[in-house]
């Protein structure tokens, strides 16, 4: 039975039809149909800015043979719609014939439960909480200048119809809770951002109070930014606090390991698979399973259940994270990695959550071992150019260390690496593994998806610093 | 075929007429469609094709000063009524702002539309992949190009409604052709990519394929087997297409919103020098068949030129109704932010900004979000070229360059080879003074 379908005039007997027709000479491909509710509430200037809803239904049929994705996509559900889609599909395909591979894995697994976090909690008890916010916040302290809160809440459900009849359903709530500052003390200005969120109601990341921690978070932040010095320049030893840092391997090495530029040589790991890439004691991980996290996912947007897969075991390269598409032409599985950010785009290898794990070492031992270095604590945006495997970052929190003590904050500072080499470089792993309060969006070919990133504190040898401060 | 403009008035109309009838006192909504049909070639042979058609309609509804907005694709009648009840329900429970409302009748734009923004063009999907792969045809040709990233070409038409309860109903016909050539050079263990993109309103406007393919060869093999240079301070010439990123971060700090709430650096200089007496910024909406051009703003307000920056003062903000009467001054058409922005030319040649200096650095690629807007600090990943005695002398990668935009923004010289290739565009920059992160 289709939920999605119900609106339309397409039934589900109809909708197989044209998809078992279309596919029947095709490697692979299924007809994708989504509907997401999205909403955002925002105060912002002391005032509630407006409340905005959104509904988004479509669908993408895609067809594959080889290499070849046809692609089209509409947000007209309707009988019509998918037959101009489906003639549009076979003409680009129309020379190719290919061996339909109907086998895929089965799953019942639920790694979050099925609510609509927008209609768990009235619009009234979201501006009242706004509201909260806005004034404990400004209470705090009188440099407290500009505060900016919002909740973002969603749910999209999907439906992969595969030829044959097969319906493989999916139902994902996604909250997140942003709070934002800006303080200005002596004429000088800095802001903040601090945020939470995952695949449960507002109220799990809200409840006894815990909204006042992200208030607090965010003007520890910014205050400490207030006293911070310029950055300075050059290659040093850096320390990188647990949790969110991890964007760091998201970035490094995350991206470089994705099915499609291995399957296109373009990574520079594509030969590497056996291979040393990192310290001994470095292993990675990318986990769809973990309960009620961003990037968890029951199954992908092609139908195959998640799971945690080994990227890189004690510094050696072991596999690399796969849709479909690429897992196929590179003989091997779906590792359940093939997403999109919704029925307009086409499915690529992405990440879901991914993770260093453990190691043996203290925080206090890394920062005591830096004659010279600086401690990382928080980033806004990283960027990879995954060929040359130079990667970047901005700290938005970091302090000096000189002579194994924490220094000054830093303002401004740019971390710049070498993905391949950087993790041979890292010389401690911590014990204090966490995971990021939920709230990183990773982009790639145009396209958004939730995901999230977990690590514990490393000390890394060398890595070029960008500041103002020769 | 896109959706003509009585289709689209038709649900502009249904929308406005059912949320008066639900109760609100003013209504605004705009009605889009849009097909793009896009192909994509790797390596010389087809990777992919895709259609895709969006139709959607963005519904802000009043409630004297209380407002709220729903956005739909679904426009099925049925959904389309719970859906304007639950935005004229929302509006009755969010709290009143005294500022908000529709534009000012007296700013709506009236007059003709001459700008050409629309190619009746339409290419089939063969003819889209023979262009692209004779781009990459000639980037093949080069030595040591081995590999592309993909290359595409995309045909986009569009066509939308923007309509309201006191009378502004108007819209137009857009068009979009891009193509784009993405390869891989290597050479002795070192593997670089680039690329090179050309994106206009009329398919006779944008680079052919020859050149595409050749442009992007060139850039990528440049590249090749860089060095990492030292820290230190150095004059940086910031290639067209990284200068057009200035415009950027100052377009969204001269914002009214960021000037209302006081979070751009920006804040106090109306009217005062910013930038070297001979800096000159525009935003001008009207010029013909650009990327950037439009008659009017997401409000209906009609989008006049400004003189953004004056002989180094900044003159103009972009301002939108909403954050105009916080600042007290009235919506220039640009809610939707900048149209057509651009440094006037310099009066340098290329040439002479490459031997303003015995040593520079032309950076050619910039990754990181760069620019903080409030406090005006800048700092990115960079790679580019080394210039010795105005020559380019070998490929630099793997540093940060860093500085404050107060003080970049004086440092600024332009060189007189402007080009509208997108819709911002800069002639190619020197910046004196900046550090470079190296070894």
């Amino acid at each position: 039975m289709s939920d999605l379908l119900k609106n339309s005039n397409l039934s589900l007997d109809t909708a197989d039809k044209i998809v078992s027709d279309t596919l029947h000479d095709c490697d692979d491909g299924e007809l994708y149909i989504e509907d997401t509710k999205f909403e955002t509430v925002t105060l912002d200037d002391n005032k509630i800015k407006s409340s905005e809803y959104s509904i988004d239904s479509g669908y993408g049929f895609r067809a594959i043979t080889d290499d070849v994705i046809a692609y089209s996509h509409s947000n007209e559900i309707s009988e019509e719609s998918l037959k101009k889609s489906s003639k549009n599909l076979k003409s680009t395909l129309k020379s190719k014939k290919g061996t339909y591979n109907s086998e895929i894995k089965k799953t019942n697994q639920k790694f979050y439960n099925d609510i609509d976090p927008i209609e768990t909690k009235s619009l009234n008890a979201k501006i009242e909480l706004l509201n909260l916010m806005n004034e404990y916040s400004r209470s705090k302290d009188q440099s407290v200048k500009q505060v900016s809160a919002s909740f973002l809440g969603e749910k999209k459900n999907v439906e992969i119809l595969r030829p044959g009849g097969e319906l493989l359903k999916d139902s994902r709530p996604l909250v997140r809770i942003n709070i934002s500052m800006m303080v200005e003390k002596n004429g000088r200005k800095e802001t903040a951002v601090y945020g939470v969120g995952g695949r449960q109601s507002y109220d799990e990341y809200l409840k006894d109070g815990s909204w006042k921690k992200l208030c607090d978070e965010a003007f520890r932040i910014a205050t400490t930014n207030l006293k911070s010095k310029p950055s300075p320049a050059g290659e040093m030893k850096v320390v990188l606090g647990p949790g969110w840092p991890a964007i760091l391997i998201h970035e490094a090495i995350g991206h470089g390991l994705e099915g499609d530029f291995n399957r296109k040589k373009t990574s520079v790991f594509h030969n590497l698979v056996g291979r040393r890439v990192a310290s001994e004691g470095v292993t990675i991980i990318d986990d769809g399973t973990i309960d009620n996290r961003r990037g968890s996912l029951n199954i992908d947007d092609e139908g195959t259940p998640t799971e945690k897969t080994v990227l890189i075991e004690k510094g050696i390269l072991k596999n690399f994270m796969q849709d479909r598409l690429n897992a196929r032409l590179m003989n091997t599985k779906s590792t359940g990695n093939g997403r999109r950010e919704n029925y307009k785009h086409i499915v690529l290898p992405r990440m879901r959550n991914t993770i260093m794990l453990n190691g043996t070492h203290t925080q206090e031992e890394m920062i005591n071992s830096v004659t010279k270095g600086i401690f990382a604590v928080s980033f806004g945006g990283g960027q990879v150019d995954i060929t040359s495997g130079k990667f970047v970052f901005n700290c938005t929190e970091a302090y000096e260390i000189v002579n194994g003590k924490i220094g000054a904050p830093l303002k401004g500072a740019t971390l710049i690496g070498d993905g391949p080499s950087s993790l041979k470089e890292v010389l401690m792993v911590g014990n204090d593994m966490m995971l990021d309060p939920g709230i990183g969006t990773c982009g790639k070919s145009g396209q958004g998806v939730p995901v999230g990133v977990g690590q514990p504190s490393l000390l890394i040898d060398n890595m070029t610093v960008g500041g103002t401060q020769l | 075929m896109i959706k003509e403009k009585d289709y689209l008035n038709n649900i502009a109309e249904q929308c406005l007429s059912k949320s008066n009838k639900l109760g609100s006192t003013d209504a605004s909504v705009m009605v889009m469609h849009s097909v793009s049909e896009d192909v994509s070639v790797r390596n010389r042979k087809l990777d992919g094709s895709r259609r895709s058609e969006n139709l959607g309609i963005t519904l802000t509804t009043y409630i004297g000063k209380k407002k709220s907005t729903i956005s739909s694709s679904d426009l099925n009648t049925k959904n389309l009524d719970g859906l304007i009840n639950r935005c004229v329900e929302s509006t009755k429970i969010t709290p009143e702002d005294d500022l908000n409302s529709l534009a000012d009748k007296e700013l709506y734009f009236k007059g003709d539309k001459d700008l050409d923004l629309y190619d009746e063009t339409v290419l089939e999907n063969k003819k889209k992949i023979e262009y692209i792969n004779e781009a990459e045809e000639e980037a093949f040709s080069r030595k040591d190009i081995v590999n592309t990233n993909g290359s595409g070409f995309s045909q986009n038409k569009s066509n939308f409604i923007l309509a309201n309860s006191s009378g502004f109903s108007d819209g137009y016909k857009t068009s979009q052709f891009t193509a784009y050539c993405e390869v891989v050079s290597k050479n002795n263990g070192s593997m670089e990519r680039d690329y090179e993109y050309s994106s206009k309103r009329f398919f006779n406007d944008i680079l052919k394929p020859k050149q595409l393919g050749s442009k992007a060869a060139e850039l990528a093999l440049k590249k090749l087997n860089p060095k990492k240079i030292k820290s230190e301070k150095l004059n940086i010439i910031f290639d067209k297409r990284i200068a057009k990123g200035f415009l950027s971060s100052f377009s969204s700090a001269i914002s009214s919103s960021a000037f209302a709430k006081g979070t751009t650096f920006l804040k106090d200089k109306l009217n005062k020098k910013i930038f070297g007496d001979k800096i000159n910024i525009q935003d001008k909406a009207d010029i013909k068949k650009a990327n950037g051009s439009r008659y009017f703003d997401v409000e209906g307000v009609k989008t006049n030129p400004l003189d953004l920056v004056k002989d180094g003062a900044l003159n103009d903000l972009l301002i939108d109704t909403y954050n105009g009467k916080k600042i007290k001054k009235k919506s220039n058409g640009r809610a939707s932010g900048s149209s057509n922005l651009y440094f006037l030319n310099g009066d340098l040649s290329f040439e002479e900004l490459l031997n303003s200096n015995k040593k520079l650095l032309y950076i050619t690629e910039t990754i990181g979000r760069g620019s903080n807007i409030i406090t005006g600090d800048f700092s990115v990943g960079a790679s580019g070229l080394m210039v010795e005695n105005g020559e380019f002398s070998y490929p630099v990668s793997e540093i940060t360059i860093a500085g404050n935009l107060n003080n970049i923004y004086k440092n600024i010289s332009l060189a007189n080879d402007l080009e509208f290739n997108y819709s911002t565009n800069s002639p190619t920059m020197l910046v004196e003074g900046m550090i470079v992160g190296g070894k």
